[in-house]
């Protein structure tokens, strides 16, 4: 054990930071994560987005009723400029899907319409808050309560609904470590649920797209692609952004090690104040558990030197529901979750 | 030509990302020196090493259990074991790695063959107080037959025998006497200590008698393959056709590269069909280019309409490719139930998904001489053979040596629908397996 809490301990030291404030570390020089080699940037990024892109069409090849999650969030716009790759001057052969919780950032549900509109495709919104309303879900209650696991049972209704048999979604394997087990065309049984310890070999890049009525398939685009090369992607394509992925003033409160932003239900806790500070969003999801980190990154290359010298992975730092034990995300993703 | 074209496709056959696989026996020390690679060349975040230190304690370890990092389920921390293929992602300065970490025990084969199936390198770990074992053999033997020719093994525990130079070159000849069996394969062999990090990303200072580099610098200078040089090949996956009045006569036909390059003004010949028509765009939306090589994908405007559509595959006039309705090919059995002589699956190859029969087992490859044994009547679970399949309709067959990524196919099961096998072909004349 000694060796490697003295490497961690180490690198504490040096950059002498406080993880309780969930603080990112700027001043690291580490060569190890930079870019320093242009052609090799250049190289990887085309073949994840050529790789990616053949994604893409190998499911609309091969399923009759596909779709793809958009949130309006980072990957998703990603997945948006690849779709417009594969499929140009042509619409896109499948809907787009947001699954709203009801507490999403009103800056991304604005930045959403308005991308949908430029690109003149269609939009789906299934609505936690329409299946509270009608009685198909009850909301968690007290003042952890999140619309995380609501999320599943209203994507899984929008595919029933709609008789999706292929869901795209954003989602990486360096994102998580039960995801780093995921499959690129993921199947999943008419109960949405994941089976990690069952799933279809994967050679080459020869997916298994067969499925039953009521089955369907989660595929997954971005696979192999890191946070990294996602923004490296997203500097190269010149790809706007909603604007809480940018430092900005916020009012937030501290719990757990993270900086929330209050929505309507917020219940603060004992000891727990609203306070105003520069902050950005490393993923974007479910305000009540979502956290921001603190930052003073304005532009991309801002961003991009952070995240290449942040200790503190981006599940890790802004997501409270991976938190709750160590297999949180493998038993959210066994029914059904993303 | 468009100058920035040019560079771009030049850069990406010069800095490739490196794959490699990684495999060993139970407890040889696969899973702490993944942990290791990544910790050294700082891919660990502090909340996952936390998390594995955390989860390290609740065990009762007495250290923390590098492995723990890469078991990404519950069941393979419970067990201690690592039970599917996981992807890894890291990178240092001179180079970006995507790992295939693959188990080794039950489903080995299936592992093996998926994590060399798109491998440059096959990294296998060996227990330096074990040497090697039936199991190493198997691996370097899978990998090598599925086409990863560079193969480094990592002799590793080095610690346990005091860094002993006569230890290691025990194990060391073993390995380069067996590794004469593999045909046209490059072999390294690095002494290591994964738990420590010795000859890892540093090299070690604790064996002086070993001068060769250390593994990530062995990966760092490794090959990866580049496919723009061999004959072009394009399975179509898709024809882009808008409906709408501005592009009522735009048709392209979409796809990867698999190998190869295309330019404007060539000729190219659709397959099986045969004909053929020039080639007047590739567009890469929202760019048009003058030349696309592989890895891209692209999608191809033709001259005349010829009744191309999904499955086709594309070629250079010229140079046509084998046809063929029965085939010999090697097979990687992945399923609990048997194949019998007779039984139909679909066969996925390239684009295209068609029924095929199991006509012959010529013989179930013998892993430890690399003959064939004749005479099987099923191929069972972990089973490697060759077999000959034939189709209904003729499909371009090109030998999976000179061209792995149309050369190579699964096989899914009509009821079941799972994957049962992996397969790839074999070149015309080609008798070993
Ligand atoms: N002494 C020593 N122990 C090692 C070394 N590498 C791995 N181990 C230990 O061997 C055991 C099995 O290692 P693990 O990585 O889980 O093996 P895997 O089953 O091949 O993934 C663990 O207890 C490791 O701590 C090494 O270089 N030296």
């Amino acid at each position: 054990m000694s060796e490697i809490t003295e490497a961690r301990k180490n690198s504490c030291d040096q950059n002498d930071r406080t993880s309780e404030e969930n603080v990112e570390s700027y001043g690291d020089s580490d060569r190890t994560r930079n870019f320093s080699d242009l052609a090799q940037e250049v190289a990887s990024l085309d073949e994840l987005e050529a790789e990616a892109i053949f994604i893409l069409r190998e499911v609309v090849a091969e399923r009759e009723k596909p779709m793809l999650l958009f949130s309006g969030g980072k990957d998703s716009l990603v997945l948006l400029r690849l779709a417009e790759k594969a499929f140009r001057p042509a619409r896109f052969p499948f809907p787009l899907v947001h699954v709203d919780t009801g507490h999403n950032f009103p800056e991304v549900m604005a930045f959403r319409d308005e991308r949908v509109a430029e690109l003149g495709e269609r939009l789906i919104v299934s609505s936690v808050e329409d299946m509270i309303a009608d009685g198909r879900l009850r909301d968690e209650v007290g003042p952890r309560a999140s619309r995380n696991r609501l999320q599943t049972a209203a994507l899984l209704d929008v595919i029933e609904k709609n008789g999706f048999d292929a869901a795209i979604g954003g989602a990486r394997r360096d994102e998580e470590r039960a995801r780093a087990k995921e499959r690129v065309f993921s199947f999943r049984d008419s109960f949405g649920a994941w089976d990690p310890k069952n799933q279809r070999p994967e050679p080459w890049a020869l997916y298994n797209s067969f499925v039953r009525r009521g089955e369907h398939l989660r595929v997954f685009p971005l696979s192999n692609w890191t946070e990294l090369d996602v923004w490296a992607y997203i500097r190269r394509e010149n790809l706007r952004l909603p604007s809480i992925y940018f430092a900005h003033e916020r009012r937030v409160f501290q719990r757990d090690g993270m900086l929330y932003a209050p929505t309507a239900g917020t219940q603060l806790l004992p000891g727990e104040q609203l306070e105003t500070r520069s902050v950005r969003y490393r993923t974007v999801g479910d305000m009540t558990c979502t956290g921001a980190v603190a930052s003073v990154a304005f532009s991309i290359d801002d961003v991009i030197g952070e995240i290449a010298t942040s200790r503190i992975t981006e599940r890790g730092q802004t997501r409270a529901d991976d938190r709750a034990t160590e297999a949180a995300m493998e038993d959210r993703k066994r029914e059904g979750y993303f | 030509m468009n100058t920035e074209v040019a560079s771009r496709a030049h850069a990406a056959s010069e800095s490739r990302p490196l794959r490699f696989s990684v495999s060993g026996s139970v407890d040889d020390g696969k899973s702490t020196l993944v942990g290791r690679l990544l910790l050294d060349t700082k891919q660990i975040a502090e909340d996952q090493l936390a998390h594995v230190e955390e989860a390290s304690r609740r065990r009762g370890f007495s250290r923390t259990e590098l492995g723990l990092l890469t078991d990404g389920l519950r069941a393979e921390r419970e067990q201690g074991i690592t039970i599917d293929v996981a992807y890894r992602y890291f990178r240092t300065a001179k180079r970006r790695f995507i790992v295939a970490d693959t188990p080794g025990h039950v489903q080995y084969t299936r592992n093996m063959v998926t994590g060399a199936s798109t491998a440059d390198v096959a990294l296998l770990i060996v227990d330096v107080r074990h040497g090697v074992s039936e199991q190493t053999r198997r691996h370097a033997l899978a990998s090598r037959l599925f086409g990863v020719k560079n193969l480094v093994f990592g002799v590793n525990k080095m610690d346990l025998v005091d860094f002993s130079e006569a230890e290691f070159r025990r194990v060391e000849s073993e390995l380069l006497a067996f590794a004469d069996k593999l045909p046209r394969s490059s072999i390294t062999i690095v002494p290591v200590a994964a738990l420590l990090g010795d000859n890892i990303v540093e090299r070690s200072t604790a064996m002086p008698w070993y001068t060769g580099p250390a593994l990530l610098e062995i990966l760092e200078a490794a090959h990866a393959g580049g496919d723009r040089d061999k004959p072009f090949r394009f399975p179509v996956q898709w024809v882009v056709r808008p409906s709408s009045d501005e592009h009522h006569d735009y048709r392209a036909y979409a796809g990867q590269i698999a190998q190869g390059t295309v330019r404007v003004g060539d000729r190219l010949v659709a397959w099986p069909s045969g004909k053929s028509s020039i080639v007047t765009g590739i567009d890469r939306h929202p760019e048009t280019l003058q030349e696309a090589s592989a890895p891209l994908s692209v999608a191809i405007r033709l001259a005349d309409n010829i009744d191309i559509s999904r499955s086709d595959v594309l070629t250079h006039e010229g140079a046509p490719p084998r046809l063929a309705r029965s085939f010999s090919a090697t097979v990687a059995w992945f399923d609990a139930r048997e194949a019998k002589v007779g039984q139909r699956y679909w066969l996925k190859i390239n684009t295209r998904t068609v029924r095929v029969r199991l006509d012959a087992i010529e013989g179930i490859v013998d892993l430890t001489t690399l003959g064939l044994r004749a005479g099987a009547a099923a191929l069972a679970l972990n089973d490697l053979a060759v077999v000959r399949l034939s189709t209904s309709i003729p499909i371009v067959c090109d030998a999976y040596d000179d061209a792995p990524i149309t050369g190579s196919f699964i096989l899914v099961d009509e009821v079941s629908h799972d994957t049962v096998a992996a397969g790839i072909l074999k070149s015309e004349s080609g008798d070993e397996p």
